[in-house]
């Protein structure tokens, strides 16, 4: 394969062809801030914020969308750079609801950490600011459209990956937004509630509705598992706040990269549900009533091994879980050949 | 799976069969939708105008139970027209002429009443898939839940190896399993005929190792009932049953006959995380945890072991699965003492050639998927390279049969029954989320807008659906989405278990329930 | 001891006798939001963030102050009581910059917190912002009093340590800590201890020397034992990518230490880059040596002395 040399900052690196200059200055451990840019996605180039300084070059170069060259030499942190990148921010805060005090993304959030680190702690233009209503009438996702910085990455994430298409640009100029094909709520349209535009968006615009009002995101600890639902087996991050499991979140997944559906991703909630049994139960007088570990697995003991003594071991039956662990299957099917002493086991594989 | 998740979006052909793929595996659905923008046909075969057959190129309309008229007859054009591999035939498989033979009365023409699909498309969708290089068949439970189950999968197995579309990348037969664990849960040996990695519990040889492994003299050798049989033994043979987590109740056809049977018991244990419909009918409810509180591993569609991993407290005094098993193990005089799940997963490894290789600190780097014999092996993407599994690729050669049940007088309607995107299974986690429920409540009957007008039956109204073996009532949704003659509704509601309603009638082979075809009559709840 | 019994939100807890409500609610791992109350410091219940309701009391009672007796039942987040919570929230961000977008106490500020927990988004009611500067002309600490919920920690705690730099001045909307003649810190008597930094709740008072450098969800604080003398405060080390970035006060020894000196020692034995320290002469901060900073400039003169003979 082919390969192109050049300089950023100062140092030499190869790469292949077709490389951008912002993989080729991850490569290196340059950070470069990104707002439109996604690694799965097509790449417009609009947001500007990833712009670089190539040598000889007229304009700042979007380093997202522009092919490494032999012999370019780049600077990712000049100071017109950095001028540009203030401008971009200072701009987009211009029209920036004021609102990390209790936002959901506060602490996660692109601009945030954009802002913080190029020292704009205040637009420099005072503009007119969007008044959209935030749109929360489903169960699943906060649409802030206010806080939306149009950096089109939802829309290429429903069109491209999800195949849904539900949303698009809307409008133009100063009232450009991004929308349902007739604006209408997502729930009015033909959204499936994957959530996988939540996942890329950048800022607090989507919103995972209940997770991100439990908690804050420093609060979280992630857990990465296996989703419970359907045998895809998509990988998610279980969010865990005091102990109680308050929201999912996309990581990369083997089988689904960070892609979910609604279930997986919003469907956590049964986990810390009233109904859980959390003590066994006896039937008493015909009536389930509590009881400890010790007099429940004990009953179960003499009950099973009774039967077993009387009418012999293939008087006894095991339906094992095609929704338990590879482990709890294992253990159940070793009990029942063991010790039991029979092979009437069986699930639901076939429902 | 044949083949890896991923691959489908590699295939230029695909043809999915009685699967809902967009619902029922929505995330799978991305690489078919993915392999359809870079070229690929799309051919959906359903009785029902699904959202995959939406995005279809062509939509094979089926009458219920036709599969394998419709297979046949593709074969059928396939061999007639010389589009088969022959050389993939001659030296793969056997029984080819069995086939053709058979095959040769299922012409595309004489099938097109049966099957309702027009001769013509037929043969197009034959020639697209032989021709095409790489074609990938994805089915689920529309195929599998008829009484002629088993050979339908045959059926479509004898296409791919007709066509050699098996046992190389992006191309095989590739079963889309329902729920997270069934793969593992089949690979774990909790089947009637095998211990785990499918071995046969009726071989001395595979009896010894494992007597050995368990450090006891012998184990029983007959194979056991299928969870169908044990149900209709259950008070008979049958005299107690140990049930983890799952529901039959509601999940299983024929509703009442499972209450009956499971009310026979003498003992019945029921471990589970809520108190489900068949909770209730226990004597002793073991609460247990939930994917969150537990560690483990689950093993997914396309042969992935990944890890689950605990991420909180059990709630209340829940135990896991495996703690609670091995208690009860311990109480009946066999201590299991494992102090956590990688012990138990190095023991079941050590006695599964296909999981020989997997550990848990492998998985920490990601999944891997079976066969993984040795440690260093990567796992295997797709089953079936130069050579079958079982060596030799036998042709099935097998023939229509229709429903067990089918429309009369009486009962006119064919009910066919299935998964919604919203929920899962019988609703015990999607109905407890605070959102799921909230969106997707209540449950409806799909009927066709002429069927509905002749009942004079308007969107909304309550209808009264009712089989040889039970009724339910339900709000009707008048759509398109179902022919005529035919309505369709979930068994994820408890509110409507329609499984009092389907036919427990069982595919021999297999013993899977054919819950995709009953008959039903419909009337307005005045 | 004796003791009395109380319930709170329906929950029974006994404590000894003369426990703030405050205290016994803690007790039982119930929280209730506090601004102005410090455990080490006198109490002057004057946020009043805290108060909860007590049955057959119509007022609602500031339970850092009011002291649990026997028998008394406690509700701490009754209706009244959110109430009562949201509506000083809301008198706070009236006359608050909205700038947790940059603010260095972003993710570690009470009123952010209970902000967030009481679902305050805005201010309830508009009305004329403070236009103080930022106060950064001395090289440790940062004052912003236009975040300042004039909650007087500061105030109490810099008098607990004898010194009194500060102290509330003018009255009413245009109440403000300062020192006296509202001159800034730099111009004042202040030592740069930091104390008062330590229990500031929100982000008026900042250390300067961790200004800019990260946010607080990803630095980690380490306790650190100060030994340049036998007090032995405790500072903290802010950890963020495995790197020292600054070290914080944190709570002082018995006697009230905690000096200035202690934690640039500290700065400078871990911090990979230490800022430079500045030393005040004739009424200006001058960049000094470690070793003048530190007072060590005599002994080590004296030390190389004897070395070199
Ligand atoms: S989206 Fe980001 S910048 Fe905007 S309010 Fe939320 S956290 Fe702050
Ligand atoms: S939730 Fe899914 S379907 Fe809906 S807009 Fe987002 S990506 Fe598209
Ligand atoms: S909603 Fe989020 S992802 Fe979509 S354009 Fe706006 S900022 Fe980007
Ligand atoms: S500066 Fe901080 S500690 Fe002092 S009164 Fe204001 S808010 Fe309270
Ligand atoms: S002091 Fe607290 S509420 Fe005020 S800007 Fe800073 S972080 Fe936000
Ligand atoms: S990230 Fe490069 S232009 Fe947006």
């Amino acid at each position: 394969m082919a390969e192109v040399t050049l300089t950023i900052n100062g140092i030499e690196v190869t790469v292949p062809q077709g490389t951008t200059i912002l993989q080729a200055a991850e490569k290196l451990g340059f950070f470069i801030p990104t707002f439109c840019y996604d690694p799965e996605l097509t790449r417009p180039g609009s947001c500007r914020i990833c712009a670089v300084e190539v040598e000889k070059a007229k304009n700042l170069t979007v380093s997202c969308a522009t092919a490494a060259k032999n012999g370019m030499v780049v600077h990712t942190d000049s100071p017109a750079v950095i001028e540009s990148r203030k401008t971009i921010l200072e701009l987009l805060l211009a029209n920036h609801p004021e609102d990390c005090l209790t936002c959901g993304r506060n602490g996660d959030c692109r601009l945030q950490d954009y802002a913080y680190m190029y020292g704009v702690r205040e637009a420099g233009f005072v503009g007119e600011k969007h008044a959209f209503e935030i749109e929360d009438e489903n169960p699943f996702i906060i649409r802030d459209m206010n806080k939306c910085i149009l950096c089109g990455k939802c829309i290429r994430m429903c069109d491209e990956i999800q195949g849904n298409n539900v949303i698009d640009f809307a409008y133009r100029g100063f009232r450009t937004k991004v929308a349902t094909s007739m604006d209408t709520p997502l729930s009015d349209s033909n959204c499936v509630f994957c959530g996988n535009c939540v996942a890329v968006c950048p800022v607090g615009a989507l919103q995972e509705k209940g997770l991100r009002a439990a908690a804050r995101t420093w609060e979280v600890k992630k857990v990465k598992t296996t989703c419970p639902y359907c045998g895809t087996g998509c990988s998610f991050e279980l969010n865990v706040k005091d102990n109680r499991v308050v929201g999912v979140t996309s990581c990369d997944g083997d089988a689904n990269g960070r892609a979910l559906c609604v279930k997986g991703r919003f469907g956590y909630g049964f986990i810390h549900h009233p109904d859980r049994l959390k003590q066994p139960l006896i039937r008493k007088d015909g009536q389930l009533v509590e009881a400890t570990w010790e007099e429940a697995i004990g009953l179960v003991a003499v009950k099973l091994g009774g039967i077993k003594r009387e009418n012999g071991a293939d008087a006894l039956a095991v339906l094992s879980s095609a929704r338990c662990t590879n482990e709890d299957n294992y253990l159940l099917q070793k009990l029942t050949r063991v010790v039991f002493g029979t092979n009437n086991i069986d699930h639901c594989a076939r429902l | 799976m044949t083949n890896s998740i991923a691959e489908i979006a590699g295939a230029d052909f695909i043809l999915a069969i009685g699967t809902n793929t967009t619902e029922t595996h929505p995330v799978i659905a991305l690489q078919v939708k993915k392999a359809k923008r870079e070229g690929a046909t799309l051919v959906v075969a359903d009785p029902r105008r699904t959202g995959m057959a939406d995005l279809a190129q062509v939509h094979l309309q089926l009458k219920s139970g036709s599969d394998i008229a419709m297979l046949n007859a593709m074969a059928n054009v396939i061999i007639n027209e010389g589009l088969y591999n022959k050389e993939f035939v001659d030296t793969r498989t056997k029984g080819f002429e069995a086939l053709k033979e058979t095959v040769a009365k299922y012409t595309p023409e004489h099938v097109e009443e049966l099957t309702g699909i027009p001769a013509d498309t037929m043969k197009q969708v034959a020639r697209g898939y032989a021709n095409a290089k790489n074609a990938s068949i994805l089915y689920t439970m529309g195929l599998t839940q008829h009484i002629c189950g088993t050979h339908n999968v045959f059926a479509v197995a004898n296409l791919a190896m007709l066509c050699g579309h098996i046992g190389k990348p992006n191309s095989g037969v590739n079963p889309l399993r329902g729920q997270n664990n069934v793969q593992g849960a089949c690979d774990m040996g909790a089947l009637p005929g095998v211990f785990t990695g499918y071995q046969s519990v009726t071989s001395d040889e595979v009896r010894a190792k494992y007597a050995k492994a368990w450090g006891i003299n012998d184990l029983p050798a007959k194979p056991g009932l299928t969870v169908g049989d044990m149900l209709d033994a259950a008070g008979k043979n049958v005299k107690g049953m140990y049930i983890m987590g799952e529901n039959p109740v509601l999940s299983d056809p024929d509703a009442d006959h499972v209450v009956h049977a499971l009310e026979k018991l003498d003992f019945l244990v029921v471990q589970d995380i809520f108190l489900t419909e068949t909770a209730r009918l226990a004597d002793v409810v073991l609460p247990a945890t939930s994917f969150a509180e537990k560690d483990g591993t689950f093993s997914n569609t396309e042969r992935r072991v990944q890890r689950v991993r605990q991420a909180i407290d059990p709630v209340g005094n829940a135990r896991a699965d495996w703690q609670i098993v091995s208690d009860v193990a311990t109480a009946m005089g066999y201590p299991m003492d494992y102090n956590s799940t990688a012990e138990i997963f190095d023991e079941l490894a050590s006695v599964t050639p296909s999981y020989a290789g997997i550990s848990y600190d492998r998985l920490e780097e990601g999944g891997l998927q079976w066969p993984c014999p040795t440690p260093d092996h990567p796992g295997t993407q797709y089953l079936h390279k130069d050579k079958f599994v079982g060596g030799i690729g036998n042709f099935s050669a097998v023939e229509y049969i229709p429903p067990a049940e089918l429309p009369d007088q009486e009962y006119p309607f064919v009910l066919s029954t299935g998964r919604r995107y919203y929920h899962y299974h019988t609703g015990t986690m999607t109905m407890r989320t605070g959102a799921l429920e909230v969106h997707y409540g209540t449950e409806s009957l799909e009927i066709n807008p002429a069927d509905a007008c002749k009942l004079n039956i308007a969107e909304g109204d309550m209808v009264r659906v009712k089989s040889r073996r039970g009724q339910v009532e339900v709000k009707a949704n008048l759509t398109e989405v179902v022919p005529p003659g035919m309505v369709f509704t979930s068994f994820h509601f408890p509110e409507v278990p329609i499984n009092k309603l389907t036919n427990s009638m069982k595919d021999p082979i297999c013993k899977i329930p054919e819950l995709k075809v009953c008959s039903v009559s419909i009337e307005k709840v005045s | 001891m004796s003791t009395i019994t109380l319930t709170v939100n329906g929950q029974k807890v006994t404590v000894p006798a003369g426990s703030t409500i405050l205290e016994a609610a803690e007790s039982i791992g119930i929280s209730i939001p506090t601004f102005c109350h410090e455990p080490s410091l006198p109490g002057v219940a004057s946020c009043r963030i805290c108060v909860v309701e007590t049955k057959g009391s119509k007022k609602l009672s500031p339970s850092c102050m009011t002291v649990a007796k026997e028998g008394m039942e406690v509700q701490t987040e009754s209706p009244a009581v959110v109430e009562a919570r949201q509506t000083i929230l809301e008198l706070i961000l009236a006359n608050h910059p909205m700038d947790c977008l940059t603010c260095d106490k972003n993710g570690a500020c009470k009123l952010q917190d209970y902000a967030f927990q009481y679902g305050v988004k805005e201010a309830g009611f508009t009305g004329v912002k403070h236009q103080y500067d930022i106060e950064d002309d001395n090289p440790y600490i940062i004052r912003d009093m236009k975040k300042c919920i004039l909650c007087g920690k500061c105030v109490r705690t810099c008098a607990e340590a004898d010194r009194n730099v500060i102290d509330f001045a003018h009255r009413g909307f245009n109440t403000k800590v300062a020192p006296p003649m509202d001159v800034t810190l730099g111009d004042s008597d202040c030592v740069y201890c930091g104390r008062c930094v330590t229990v500031c709740p929100v982000g008026a008072l900042t250390i300067k020397s961790l200004a800019g450098k990260g946010r607080t969800w990803e630095i980690e604080k380490k306790d650190i034992i100060c030994t340049f003398c036998e007090k032995g405060c405790s500072f903290e080390l802010n950890v963020k990518n495995n790197k020292v970035i600054a070290v914080t006060p944190g709570t002082p020894a018995e006697g009230r230490p905690l000096c200035l000196k202690g934690r640039l020692g500290l700065e400078l034995l871990h911090c990979e880059e230490p800022v430079k320290p500045q030393i005040k002469r004739d009424g200006q901060f001058v960049e000094v040596s470690w070793a003048e900073a530190l007072g060590l400039d005599q002994v080590l003169a004296k030390i190389n002395n004897l070395e070199r003979k």
